[in-house]
């Protein structure tokens, strides 16, 4: 870009042509006093203090808003200038309290330095005092607080909620001495559209928006976000051995912005009470699942000797007994890049076995597979900022604003700012639908339908990239019949979906220059998971929307290091960098290094571990920071397979529900305790840096494992996590140029082939990993589990942006736990009122599979027939219903649709014994007009006497007696 | 006396029907749809404004800041009759406060508030322009000048039997909000 020379207090500078004048002025090293201004922000000038005199203009113009010009000479400091700010300070102060000494902010506080520095006088703020200072602190959000008297109405908060954050929860209302900023309808922050991220809180210059708990850190130690996958960079600030502040990191290309709830809440577990500090080992006097009150007590605390001895003993009486491929091995996408090498190596070197997985195989296992075939590699083929530059995003089967809240900034960003047009492909009515050109609210399972009738219309109205099809793909022809068997009509009756929608959608994504495809779990969590992600890739092959800048294939994957999880091999079928086990030079390659015969057998996923334990044929598991008995579908199932394993060795920083039914439980460090790296979404490599010394005894995944290893006759070495990556380097070709001293400053992309490597953004520029990128023939299937009679309802299960996965950190989090402190299920208003549910009724959620109990939320967010319930509660665990039948390909289970029916709690109880309330209850419009029915009888039912009917079925709970009223209604008896 | 004309209230679902028909849902038609629905409600109900935020994709709390900053915007129900008293100089100084404050006591009201049985809400205006009738007082679009207090109450209490006779003879009831809007023309 042309630069653009000025004079600045008589010296010259350079800028880009299109910055500001206040731009230049702090490229020059000179402070100007801003209370409004910040560099993510938009010009605004509303402080005013910025003003500044150029020659040739009138008046004094603020610099932020006034771009430069050639040859401007700007004299950023007068006398003049200097008395107006000091009176608009003055001004301001005139209006705020003089509290500073006992402020949380004061050390960060902007007025304060702006005070200082412009020379506040006493005298004249005392004259232009506001007499009273007594508007109401809004303390409802647990985070922090919101006191308006400290407000100087700078609009930064309103402005980042709105340009940055893209919720827009508060704005300024009211009017001249009463402005105000504030939520819509005035409502304190806890019952508004806030959706908590605290990035507001952040910005504030003053005490107007601080942390309910401030303490000062001693020093900021630089790390990565331990929740989703996005890959956060963030500050730990620690004070002692305590995390008391998080921050985000500016300087990277993931989250340039800042931070969501759980990044900058929710890292209070890792000093909670409830974190094991010690190795724990199962009483002989304490039977596996046997209910207690206290699981503790049913361990007793141990040294390291002693636990580390057991474990070996345990897997090496298992490993003698019965073989290595009797023990399973489930590693965690939780822990870094090194944790899962050593993790998989000691599996497959040490016990000799592939019996090793990881949750990926309940996210994204269908993506790796489809995307291998596909394209020849499993992984996000962009990056993150690719959202700024593409003219469509399709959003299909995620939930980004909640499950990947950064991400989601960036799409809401780009549609409201950058004009990139929208499409959404959810069930549900999800935040990202609201702003959607397009929302296809599709019927659960039926995404191919859905994505085949999108691709034949873009067919049919000529709309392919027929260029890049030829010279880059193969296997068109056969994929292009494919197509004929989803016209239109077909297709609107399948889905749902109105066909003008789907023709819209076509025409959208169709022409559009640069469009990404960005999806999650309501793609890859169905038994069509595998196929569903081919036809994602064959409508992005399609429209030639790969290998270039704003296009791309973008699977959002969940945890903070699943993909790396899965790069370092925790996967039975491959080694580290998707290395078939199955090929003989691979494998001698990794015997050599690692110095043992390694097994040519692929090994069990985790949900098959789980299915043929029931079998006898996996006989001990080592589970490193994993819940299966919340994580997996059918949770019963997983749990009754649990109590049956002969050896239970759980690795992990709390006593889970999983840790409960161990016989050896090893305390590891949290992420903020270590060394490591962590491989997000974009893979992106990003160092974890130790910021904390390990709580109590606790001790580093890989330590542990390596001890193991050594006390089962197969020692690994290594003096730090950097020693490991060096080794990994050695022996994975996409993580070759991966060092830690190359880490620093933002980390690096794979495939990184060497030490010059830069890393790679994009992938399949020129050509596709595989060489042709390959198109596959999908058709539709239906779900599983369709509706019945007896379960009428379909049940999605997923997150909330409040909790993660299956809580053991976010549950331990104050304020996450403060803002969603319990389960629900989302209904339709429909549903609830053939149901007789109201708002917040306790209701019973059944399945072919199992029962829970949880709080009715009456929404128009789920379509009539449908329901949506997060996972995150032990005591309301969605996955008790799920449905665990496994996608062929991937052995991913349906997580995704389930046939349910919810009741009033209260009402399944009394109908247990009840022919008359189970009628009612199980025909929502109808019944008694079968039944024969004496006057006395009708009249009663007819007039909704419950006194009367009380005498026939027995006393009746108040909540029931208001139910029975709504259900006769509904009856119509008087009809009859 | 001018005859008095009858006007309904349209309900809210009515409204919001209303914002999708006749407006695109850009931006720029935020106060003209704001408008719209307090002329066929009478004020701007939440879930209205919840609308209007889904339809131009702005969001409700940029919404509330321009409802609250026009003081033409209400955000409760209004009654039926809007008393509005000039505050002019010229109405001042012809005795327009003690026309306030006597209305004020009359109807146990002060200016922007509705009475209970929601005929009649009370509003001050900086001034009508009217100052040759001065002082003003001005009830829904009717101008009454060369007002006192007298007069004054004499008005209310006309309005209030005419209004019965209207509510009689349509069968609405006191005091539902989607009822009648009476004024004289």
């Amino acid at each position: 870009m042309k630069a653009v020379t000025l004079t600045i207090d008589g010296r010259a500078i350079s800028v880009p042509n299109g910055s500001t004048v206040l731009d230049a002025i702090r490229k020059a090293g000179i402070y100007v006093p801003t209370l409004c201004h910040d560099a993510v922000l938009k010009p605004y000038g509303a402080c005013r203090l910025c003003i500044v005199q150029i020659k040739g203009m009138r008046g004094l113009p603020t610099s932020c808003t006034t771009p430069v010009a050639e040859g401007m000479v700007v004299t950023t400091e007068t006398e003049e200038i200097q008395r107006i700010r000091r009176t608009i300070v003055e001004l301001a102060i005139a209006n705020h309290p003089y509290g500073c000494l006992v402020c949380d902010k004061s050390e960060e506080c902007e007025l304060l330095n702006v005070a200082r520095y412009v020379g506040a006088q006493q005298s004249s703020v005392d004259r232009m005092r506001r007499a009273s200072l007594n508007k109401a602190v809004d303390t409802s959000n647990p985070a922090f607080d919101f006191d308006p008297n400290k407000c100087i109405l700078c609009g930064k908060c309103v402005r980042i909620c709105n340009e940055v954050v893209g919720r827009g929860a508060i704005d300024f209302a009211y009017r001249g001495q009463n402005t105000l900023v504030c939520t819509f309808g005035g409502r304190p922050l806890a019952l508004s559209a806030c959706q908590n991220c605290g990035e507001c809180v952040e910005y504030c210059p003053t005490g107007a928006l601080s942390a309910k708990q401030t303490i000062i850190p001693q020093r900021e130690v630089k790390t990565v976000c331990p929740y989703c996958g996005v890959g956060c960079s963030m500050l730990l600030g620690v004070r002692g051995q305590k995390i008391v502040r998080v921050r985000a990191a500016k300087e990277n290309s993931v989250n340039t912005e800042g931070l969501c709830v759980k990044g900058r809440y929710g890292l209070d577990f890792v000093n909670h009470p409830d974190r094991l500090t010690r190795p724990l080992i199962r009483r002989d006097d304490a039977p596996k699942g046997a209910a207690r009150r206290k699981p503790a007590d049913d361990f007793r605390e141990a040294d390291w000797n002693e636990a580390l001895d057991r474990v070996a003993q345990g897997l090496a009486r298992v490993r003698d007994e019965s073989g290595a491929d009797a023990i399973g091995v489930i590693s965690s996408a939780k822990c870094t890049n090194e944790d899962n090498y050593i993790i998989q190596k000691f599996a497959r070197a040490a016990l000799g076995t592939n019996n090793v997985d990881h949750c990926a195989r309940l996210c994204h296992a269908s993506t790796v597979a489809a995307a291998l075939a596909a394209f020849g590699d499993g992984a996000m083929s962009n990056s993150i900022s690719d959202i700024d530059c593409a003219n469509v995003l399709f959003v299909i089967g995620s939930n980004t604003t909640e499950c990947h809240p950064i991400i989601g900034r960036r799409i809401k960003r780009a549609v409201k700012f950058n004009g990139a047009k929208l499409i959404v492909a959810d069930p549900r009515s999800i935040e990202l639908a609201e702003m959607a050109d397009v929302h296809l609210n599709h019927f659960p399972g039926t995404d191919i339908a859905l994505l085949n009738g999108i691709m034949r219309e873009i067919v049919t109205r000529n709309l392919y990239d027929k260029k890049f099809v030829t010279e880059r793909c193969e296997d068109f022809e056969p994929f292009l019949e494919s197509l004929d068997r989803y016209p239109l009509e077909a297709v609107e009756e399948a889905t749902g979906v109105a066909r003008e929608k789907i023709q819209q959608a076509a025409m959208v994504f169709g022409k559009a220059k640069r469009a990404a495809v960005l999806y999650g779990m309501g793609i890859t969590q169905h038994t069509t998971g595998t196929d569903n992600v081919k036809a994602v890739a064959n409508l992005l092959m399609l429209t030639g929307n790969l290998g270039r800048r704003g296009t791309g294939f973008s699977p959002l994957r969940g945890q903070n290091n699943v993909q790396g999880s899965c790069d370092m091999g925790a996967l039975p079928t491959v080694f580290p960098g998707y290395q078939r086990v199955s090929d003989p030079q691979v494998r001698a390659k990794f015997e050599q290094a690692w110095g043992r015969k390694l097994s040519d057998q692929p090994g069990r996923t985790l949900t098959e571990m789980f299915q043929t334990i029931h079998d006898d044929k996996i006989k001990a598991l080592y589970v490193v920071g994993e819940n299966p008995t919340l994580s997996e579908p059918d949770a019963e199932h997983a749990k009754g397979a649990l109590a049956k394993l002969d050896f239970l060795v759980v690795q992990d920083i709390f006593l889970t529900e999983t840790a409960q039914m161990a016989d050896v439980v090893l305390p590891a460090t949290s992420f903020a305790e270590k060394d490591g790296t962590f491989t997000n979404t974009e893979r992106r490599v990003q160092l974890v840096r130790k910021a904390i010394e390990p709580l109590g005894e606790t001790r580093v995944d890989w330590q542990i494992i390596a001890d193991v290893s050594a006390r089962m006759g197969y020692p690994m070495n290594y003096s730090s996590a950097a020693d490991i990556m060096e080794e990994v380097a050695q022996l994975t070709p996409i993580y070759g140029g991966i060092h830690y001293d190359r880490l620093e400053n933002g980390g690096l992309q794979w495939p990184c082939w060497n030490r010059r490597h830069k890393g790679t953004p994009i992938l399949h520029k020129d050509k596709f990993t595989r060489g042709r990128g390959k198109f596959h023939v999908v058709h539709d299937n239906p779900p599983a589990e369709l509706p019945t009679r007896a379960y009428p309802l379909v049940l999605n299960t997923g997150r909330i942006l409040e909790h993660w996965h299956t809580g053991s950190m976010s549950h331990r989090s104050r304020v996450l736990e403060a803002i969603a402190s319990e389960s629900s299920i989302e209904i339709s208003h429909v549903d609830a009122a053939q149901l007789g549910i109201e708002e917040g009724d306790t209701v019973s959620v059944s399945s072919r599979r199992g029962t829970v109990r949880t709080k009715a939320r009456k929404t128009g967010r789920v379509k009539p027939g449908e329901a949506f319930m997060a996972f995150h509660w032990w005591d309301a665990p969605a996955n008790l219903l799920t449905n665990p039948v496994l996608d062929p390909q991937a052995k991913i289970p349906e997580f995704k649709v389930a046939s349910v029916r919810t009741m009033l709690a209260v009402l399944e109880r009394a109908a247990e014994d009840n022919a008359f309330l189970s009628a009612l209850a199980e025909n929502p419009a109808g019944i008694l007009k079968s039944y024969d029915l004496t006057p006395e009888h009708r009249s009663a039912l007819m007039n909704g006497d419950i006194a009367a009917i009380e005498k026939w079925v027995g006393p009746l709970e108040e909540r029931l007696k208001v139910w029975l009223k709504a259900r006769l209604k509904q009856e119509n008896l008087a009809e009859v | 006396m001018r005859a008095l004309d009858v006007k309904g209230f349209i309900g809210l679902e009515e409204a919001i029907e209303l914002i999708r028909s006749e407006f695109e849902g850009r931006p720029d038609e935020l106060i003209p749809m704001l408008q719209r629905v307090q002329n066929a409600i009478g004020y701007l109900p939440e879930e209205a404004l919840l609308e209007i935020a889904r339809a131009t994709r702005l969001p409700a709390a940029r919404i509330f800041g321009v409802v609250t900053f026009y003081a033409q915007f209400r955000l409760r129900p209004v009654g039926k009759y809007i008393i509005r008293v000039c505050r002019g100089t010229a109405c001042h100084v012809s005795g327009s406060a003690l026309i306030l404050q006597d209305i004020q006591n009359h109807l146990q009201v002060a200016p922007g508030q509705t009475t209970k049985d929601g005929l009649f809400t009370l509003e001050t205006v900086a001034c009508f322009g009217s100052c040759a009738l001065a002082p003003v007082v001005v009830v829904n679009d009717s101008v009454y000048g060369l007002m006192d207090s007298l007069k004054t109450r004499k008005l209310i209490e006309e309005i209030r039997e005419k209004h019965g006779a209207i509510v009689a003879r349509a069968g609405v009831e006191k005091g539902d909000r989607n009822g009648l809007r009476i004024f004289e023309g």
